[in-house]
């Protein structure tokens, strides 16, 4: 339906608001359905100290100490960071660099824990049963406490998002299950079997933020787990005001913006926070995790993965320990052996190629995907030159124009790419998905952020390399000043001498002291 | 004669009156500085390196902006910043002829350091701290690694270490396609020749 018609239908009500673009891709999700599975434990776990958006923790364990499991091993810098915790109960055995997961494939440092196989837990927090009645503020620090970030896949600390901000108050709490990416059906697995737990989750913040009503965001192709959530709100008395939505299939539907907009039309501003337009945002797992963290007392040690993909002998919905490797949880599975295989962490839309299997789940890994080379190298034939579709502009849920921010990146030409609103750029690989010159736009935006972070930085650290040499000069300048004055005090306290013999004297001896000074 | 004293009277008047205007706006509108200076130090990576025969980057702007030096001294600032001036100051790009090292940073190897704050007085940025008969440090934070402390070091316990590539500061490289590799390959011949 052409663009103009559909707003109009939309304006009069006739029709759902649904974000800009988007793609359907293959859903492939293979793993639909297949009950949650626990990864058995494995003698060593490796907790890297820097698991979510923001600053790395410090670690507060040393070589040889004794751990619990969700004992606290490492703490928060800064404001936009959480705590670690150990995910079983063992020993320290060492703190050192380890490569982890990020496209560079670089490493970073990690504490390793030797399990002792008790996997006994720590219970020094208290259950928080009565949360009713609490304070915000003491959820909001329990929360944070026990590590909590965005379980998604963005891993941004949840804590923060969960405000009473009287400027703008929250009214609508959006729970996100539409699990948009192809093969990744961890959310639809928790809503199925843990419907329960996650409403209880979605009450506490609700309690927190002071929201009045509540969004279950589900795609339609997962009508079952919308099903089953509707049933289970029928049952509970608690939550009167949420109701299920069901949505179009749709990618990127889940990305929290595109996801505002399609349940309520308001859209967030660039730069701002859905709190700005008074809704707030989490993930199933989140949720979950939340309501683990204040009715049971149990920190963030253990997540959901999806362990799928084409070269997969037997794809599981998995629950996985932090720290253990993914070369651990893929054996588990039957896959050993990694030649001519591409592992993906996360969704293949946004996931990140790996370049080894030696690295700790952590956090954010929502999916493990093994995927075979040729498959993936299908997805990335050599670029083709534009030709001007616009199948791009058309694809991107952001509204961006993604061919003339591509060639601007390409062309190191950032300050218009910039212009273009690069950095509202969500990476979802959209415009690559449909461009039919194979165009790898993605990269190109991803290229053109890390160079101009890269100016920032260098421009910065100029700046105030710039103002320390000045400082100095101005110091020295003074100094210098000062030497002269003192040097001509002095002189004139020494100068008037009313004898003629003297003054060759008095003056010699100035001479002496200036030379000296 | 009345016609010939009106003219020159009211053309005095003129004049005098543009005059009046004239030193009022230089008085209200005036710069201290060229402000080309600025602008050109405000490109420059500020290593204070003195690679470009100036004591400082300060130094050298000021002759790049009255036309006593070329644009392309700056070693540490290469291609990218010789191309910005030569766009600021209108003039024809040029090579820069020597290839920038990769980031450095000064290190103090600490238990051979005697303490004579040489080091300290030669650092442009102050990143050095210690006092006389202490152990100096760098601060590696500041450190533009511009090497004039290596010299006045009568020990020789300064070391320039490469600047260690930091996880948070890494950036995704070009994708690796054909045409991304010509049009950069393209870029540098062009500066390389103009």
């Amino acid at each position: 339906m052409p663009a103009m018609l559909r707003t109009l239908a939309q304006k009069l009500g006739m029709m759902a608001h649904g974000f800009h673009g988007g793609v359907h891709p293959h859903e492939r999700k293979l793993t639909a359905g297949m009950p949650i599975e626990d990864c058995p434990l494995a003698p060593l776990y490796i907790v890297p100290l820097k698991q979510h958006i923001g600053e790395a923790c410090t670690p507060l364990v040393a070589v040889g100490d004794k751990v619990l499991r969700g004992q606290k091993i490492a703490r928060a810098e800064g404001y936009v960071s959480v705590p670690l915790h150990a995910p079983t109960s063992g020993t320290v055995v060492k703190i050192e660099e380890h490569p982890v997961v990020h496209p560079s494939g670089m490493s970073m440092p990690c504490v390793f824990i030797e399990a002792d196989g008790l996997d006994e837990e720590d219970h020094s927090l208290e259950r928080m049963t009565n949360w009713r009645d609490l304070d915000a503020a003491v959820l909001r620090e329990r929360v944070r406490m026990c590590g909590i970030a965005g379980l998604g896949g963005a891993v941004f600390p949840t804590f923060i998002k969960l405000v009473q901000d009287k400027k703008n108050p929250i009214q609508t709490l959006v729970l996100n299950g539409i699990e948009c990416e192809p093969y990744l059906t961890n959310d639809h697995q928790m809503m199925l079997e843990q419907a329960e737990e996650v409403l209880q989750g979605m009450a506490i913040i609700m309690h927190m933020v002071g929201a009045e009503s509540g969004i279950i965001a589900i795609e339609d192709n997962k009508s079952d787990a919308a099903r089953v959530m509707r049933q289970a709100l029928a049952e509970n008395s608690e939550l009167a005001h949420v109701h299920v939505a069901v949505l179009p299939t749709r990618y990127p539907q889940g990305s929290e913006k595109q996801l505002i907009y399609s349940l309520t039309g308001k859209e967030v501003p660039a730069g701002k926070l859905p709190l700005h337009v008074g809704v707030i945002c989490q993930n199933v797992g989140t949720a979950k995790a939340i309501r683990d963290a204040v009715l049971l007392g149990k920190p963030l040690t253990e997540r959901l993965v999806t362990v799928s993909g084409d070269a997969m002998p037997r794809p599981a919905n998995l629950r996985v320990r932090l720290g253990l490797t993914l070369r651990y949880v893929f054996a588990q599975r039957g896959l050993e052996d990694f030649e001519n295989i591409q592992i993906l962490h996360g969704g293949p839309m946004m996931g990140e190629r790996l370049r080894i299997p030696d690295v700790p789940v952590i956090k954010s890994s929502i999916g493990l995907l093994a995927m075979h080379q040729d498959t993936v190298m299908q997805a990335h034939p050599a670029e083709q030159p534009c030709i001007r579709c616009g199948h791009c502009s058309q694809a991107c849920p952001a509204a961006l124009v993604p061919n003339l921010m591509a060639d601007h990146c390409r062309n190191e030409q950032f300050d218009k790419a910039e212009a273009y609103n690069l950095f509202d750029c969500i990476e979802c690989g959209a415009c690559s998905y449909v461009c039919p010159s194979n165009i790898p736009l993605v990269q190109y935006f991803r290229y053109g952020k890390g160079q101009i972070a890269q100016l920032r930085r260098e421009h910065d650290f100029a700046e105030a390399s710039r103002q320390r040499f000045d400082a100095r000069d101005a110091r020295l300048a003074r100094e210098k000043a000062e030497k002269a004055a003192r040097r001509s005090r002095v002189r004139k306290e020494l100068a008037p001498a009313p004898d003629k013999d003297t003054t060759t004297k008095v003056e010699k001896s100035t001479n002496d002291k200036a030379e000296e000074s | 004669m009345t016609h010939l004293l009106a003219a020159l009277l009211s053309l005095g008047a003129f004049a005098l009156l543009a005059g009046v205007v004239l030193a009022v706006a230089q008085r209200v509108f005036h710069i201290e500085g060229d402000p080309m200076v600025d602008k050109i130090d405000s490109m420059l990576p500020q290593t204070q390196c003195g690679q470009c025969g100036y004591p400082g980057c300060k130094p050298y702007a000021n002759a790049v902006a009255s036309g006593a030096a070329e644009v392309n001294h700056c070693v540490p600032g290469g291609e990218r910043v010789m191309l910005q001036i030569a766009d600021l100051m209108g003039v024809e790009p040029k090579a820069v002829e020597e290839e920038a090292a990769a980031p450095m940073l000064a290190f103090v190897r600490e238990d051979e350091c005697i303490g004579c704050t040489l080091c300290i007085k030669a650092c442009p940025v102050d990143a050095i701290v210690g006092a006389p008969k202490q152990y100096h440090t760098v601060i590696v934070d500041q450190c533009t690694g511009c090497m004039l402390c290596v010299e006045p070091c009568p020990v020789d316990c300064i070391d320039m270490l490469v600047k260690p590539e930091l996880l948070e500061h890494w950036a995704w490289p070009l994708p690796d396609t054909r045409r991304a590799a010509v049009g950069h390959e393209r870029r540098g011949h062009h500066a390389g020749h103009a």
